[in-house]
């Protein structure tokens, strides 16, 4: 590199850097080099390092109605407000209850751990209040607490689910590695409806493929499935896969 | 002339170029019927509009164009292509008040919550996004690929590479912010902060950036200057950089050719680390290096001076880059993220102040011998008051990488007034500072068509930033310590919903400030809306070479 600068031999570094001060390829290449280091010591390891992902009884993908409802969260930005991830800080488990694991965001195809609390953590919030407060408290924040300034989201429960294309949306997810069975994707639509169908014939095959999904009319205002039934649902899961009284946390010290 | 004996043919690039966007026209509005999707048709529409237009003016330009391609110089000084500059000088100017109008409105929204009409468009969290990218991506990313093309220009002596290319990236990219900002308010998003446009607009900004890539490396091969100027390392620093970033962030499977909806590969607690590593280098190196590239040209020369010191410019350029890029992890600290990446994570951001301040004093010590400038030139001023803004967001930034200061100040409003004071106070800053001084030297105006004005926009905007930071600091830190307080008998003395109440007032302040910045704002708008109208043109800065003499203002 430093042969293309004619100088007396004792070059210092200064000199010796005009080689990449002339040369644009040089540059270029230098800071791929120098910038990829960070990143690669940092990532790499996730992806093989035992113990970045806990092992946890309970974690299953979502289910059709889930997904569907996790996608209307993803749209109308609710991440901006809302985290999903509950730090190992004392106020916070006595709040929000046990931190969040790294499991249970395994099937997360992006990530909802957020970065801003306008409103509270989400990561729990699943059984914590009823479907009719969640259908009152989307249609109107303030109704249900005055002093909300979360905007108000009626026309949710106005607007009926598509459901045809959410078998595409199961296969993709299987493509980026969330376990989805054939059965599962074959199913999707049927399960889909089921799920917000109490006296749907197909109740006990979807809970089959679904151990602990609850099957309700989430909306019970209104008869057809619509994105309201879908997100209540998709809220009503959120962190209640991993049973807290028997998970081990000895055994996954890292 | 010669061109009346070359005969006109259409170029390689021309045709190619033309055939691409037909096929691509065809191909969008195949997309667009067939999609069940309203907002994804609806960009296919776009697209296949947009493309139908581009043939349109590739065949208009090449019927109006002379025979010959433009010389590279005329009578031996470099025949410099300004017009993309122009450009998108002027589209940073309409993204810049349209993206702070959306962050005036989101501040209000926060303050007056019926302020969201109950609209699924002008809810927050669609507005959001808008607001980050119109700011970061369109006015920001503007005044980078317009100052850029400048500066690469001016300092290689040499004519910007490519005919077409040039207002391919400038052009292209203003499609991709079109793309991404209706987007936005239809609910296409992938949820990635700061990464929000989905896998077809990516993709197409993989194109542009690319072409971006080229073009500016290009121009550095026709340079006259055996040395590159350090301005340009930054510069490149920052495009190579932001392509591996945004390639890293978005690889993503789409659920089919007809849905505007993917998911990204990455999961969980990988996702977080990749998005993190994304977005802090989205400051890192889209923020920061290429403002500092700004920096390095703008103020030398409007002070007139040399920089400070070329040896402290390499050991700034090196180690910014290379300690950068570890900085993510203290977006996730506390959180199931790894301990020993957290770690690594603020064990770098706190080393990472050392370049920061090491770029901050090049930059401030350049006027060394010229500080009585700062009394009479207010563009200068707004230059050195960026740097000194600059130097103090990245002094909180490292304090707030500490896990325990970031136990308290994560998830809460400090974050939010800690990126307004770099973004507004740096950012902003120095890029109205790199417009005021580019727009009479675009236009060949001697000067700006007013400096009082100029003065103006300074004391404004500078009051805007003080409310819009103290008023974050107080609520966040008040925020923060009302989640953790406990009584005396030991329960949690705050429920969630009595901390929000307690943020009102500080809100409304902060939307007073931002307010009073965009204020600001729409003052340089009128000032250099004035001053490219201005009927004092300068016959001597025709000549390519030359550049109007700056003046100490009186």
């Amino acid at each position: 590199m430093s042969d293309t600068v004619e100088q007396p031999p004792r070059k210092s570094l200064w000199i010796r850097h005009q080689a990449i001060e002339r040369n644009s390829i040089f540059l270029l290449l230098g800071i791929l080099i120098v910038v990829s280091i960070g990143g690669l010591i940092e990532i790499a390891p996730l992806f093989y390092l035992r113990g970045t992902i806990e092992k946890v009884e309970g974690m299953r993908p979502y289910t059709p109605l889930e997904l569907a409802g996790r996608n209307i969260y993803v749209r109308e930005g609710c991440y901006l407000c809302h985290s999903q991830m509950i730090r190992a800080l004392r106020d916070e488990t006595e709040r929000y209850g046990n931190y969040s694991l790294a499991a249970e965001s395994m099937y997360d195809h992006p990530f909802q751990w957020g970065s801003k609390r306008t409103g509270p953590d989400l990561a729990r919030v699943g059984g914590k209040y009823s479907d009719e407060w969640h259908i009152a408290h989307l249609k109107d924040p303030r109704a249900i607490v005055s002093q909300s300034v979360m905007p108000g989201y009626p026309f949710l429960a106005q607007t009926p689910l598509p459901t045809k294309a959410i078998t595409d949306h199961l296969s993709a997810n299987r493509k980026v590695g969330v376990p989805y069975s054939d059965d599962m994707i074959a199913n999707a639509e049927a399960d889909l409806k089921a799920q917000a169908n109490p006296d749907d014939p197909n109740v006990a095959a979807f809970q089959k493929r679904y151990p602990n999904a609850q099957v309700r009319k989430f909306d019970s205002e209104t008869a057809t499935i619509t994105e309201a039934d879908a997100l209540v649902a998709y809220l009503q899961m959120l962190g209640t896969l991993v049973d807290f009284k028997l998970y081990d946390d000895k055994a996954n010290l890292r | 002339m010669d061109s009346a004996t070359l005969k006109k043919s259409m170029t390689v690039s021309e045709m190619a170029l033309m055939v691409i966007f037909g096929c691509l026209a065809f191909l969008c509005l195949f997309i667009a019927g067939k999609s069940d999707e309203p907002g994804y048709a609806f960009h296919a529409g776009l697209s296949a509009i947009a493309s139908a237009a581009a043939v349109f003016f590739l065949f208009n330009r090449y019927f109006d164009r002379p025979a010959a391609s433009p010389p590279l110089e005329i009578n031996g000084k470099p025949n410099y292509n300004m017009a993309p500059v122009k450009f998108a000088t002027i589209a940073a100017l309409f993204w810049g008040v349209a993206g702070m109008t959306a962050g005036l409105w989101l501040a209000l929204e926060l303050a007056f919550p019926g302020l969201n009409f109950d609209q699924s468009w002008l809810n927050f969290g669609r507005l959001r996004p808008l607001h980050t990218s119109a700011v970061i991506f369109a006015f920001g990313g503007n005044v980078l690929i317009g100052t850029s093309f400048y500066v690469v220009q001016r300092t290689c002596r040499a004519r910007l590479a490519g005919q077409l290319a040039p207002w391919f990236v400038v052009i292209g990219y203003q499609f991709f912010i079109v793309i991404a900002a209706t987007g936005y308010l239809l609910g296409i998003t992938q949820s990635k902060e700061y990464a929000e446009p989905e896998w077809y607009a990516d993709l197409w900004l993989t194109v542009v950036w690319v072409a971006y890539l080229l073009v500016f490396l290009a121009t550095i091969w026709r340079r006259k200057e055996p040395h590159i100027f350090v301005a340009n390392w930054f510069y490149l620093a920052f495009i190579v950089t932001i392509a591996v970033l945004h390639l890293g962030n978005n690889i993503a499977v789409p659920v089919s050719l007809f849905s505007g909806k993917s998911y990204i590969v990455w999961a969980g607690v990988q996702d977080a680390m990749f998005q993190w590593w994304y977005g802090h280098n989205a400051v890192g190196f889209f923020l920061t290096a290429g403002f500092l590239a700004i920096m390095y040209y703008f103020i030398p020369k409007r002070a007139d001076r040399p920089i400070y010191s070329y040896r402290l410019s390499i050991i700034h350029f090196w180690a910014l880059i290379f300690i950068y890029i570890w900085a993510g992890p203290h977006h996730l600290h506390y959180t199931a993220l790894p301990d020993w990446a957290q770690t690594l994570g603020m064990t770098f951001s706190i080393m990472l102040w050392m370049p920061s301040w090491g770029g901050m004093i090049n930059g401030m010590m350049t006027l060394s011998g010229a500080w009585d400038k700062l009394r009479t030139d207010p563009v200068l001023r707004m230059l050195v008051v960026s740097v000194a803004f600059y130097g103090m967001a990245t002094f909180e930034g490292p304090l707030m990488s500490v896990k325990a200061v970031n136990a308290l100040s994560h998830y809460t409003d400090w974050t939010i007034g800690h990126v307004h004071s770099g973004a507004l106070g740096w950012v902003a800053f120095v890029s109205f500072g790199a417009i005021y001084c580019l727009v009479p030297w675009l236009w060949n105006k001697r000067e700006l068509y007013s400096l009082k004005l100029v003065n103006w926009h300074f004391w404004i905007s500078t009051i805007g930033i003080v409310l819009y930071i103290t008023a974050m600091w107080v609520s966040g830190i008040l925020q923060g310590l009302m989640w953790r307080s406990y009584t005396a008998l030991g329960y949690l003395e705050y429920s969630f919903i009595e901390t929000v109440a307690a943020m009102h007032p500080f809100y409304v302040i902060r939307a007073l400030g931002g307010g009073l910045f965009l204020a600001g704002t729409l003052i340089m708008v009128f000032n250099v809306w004035m001053t490219i109208r201005m009927r004092e043109d300068l016959a001597t800065a025709d000549d390519a070479g030359t550049r109007p003499v700056l003046q100490p203002a009186e």
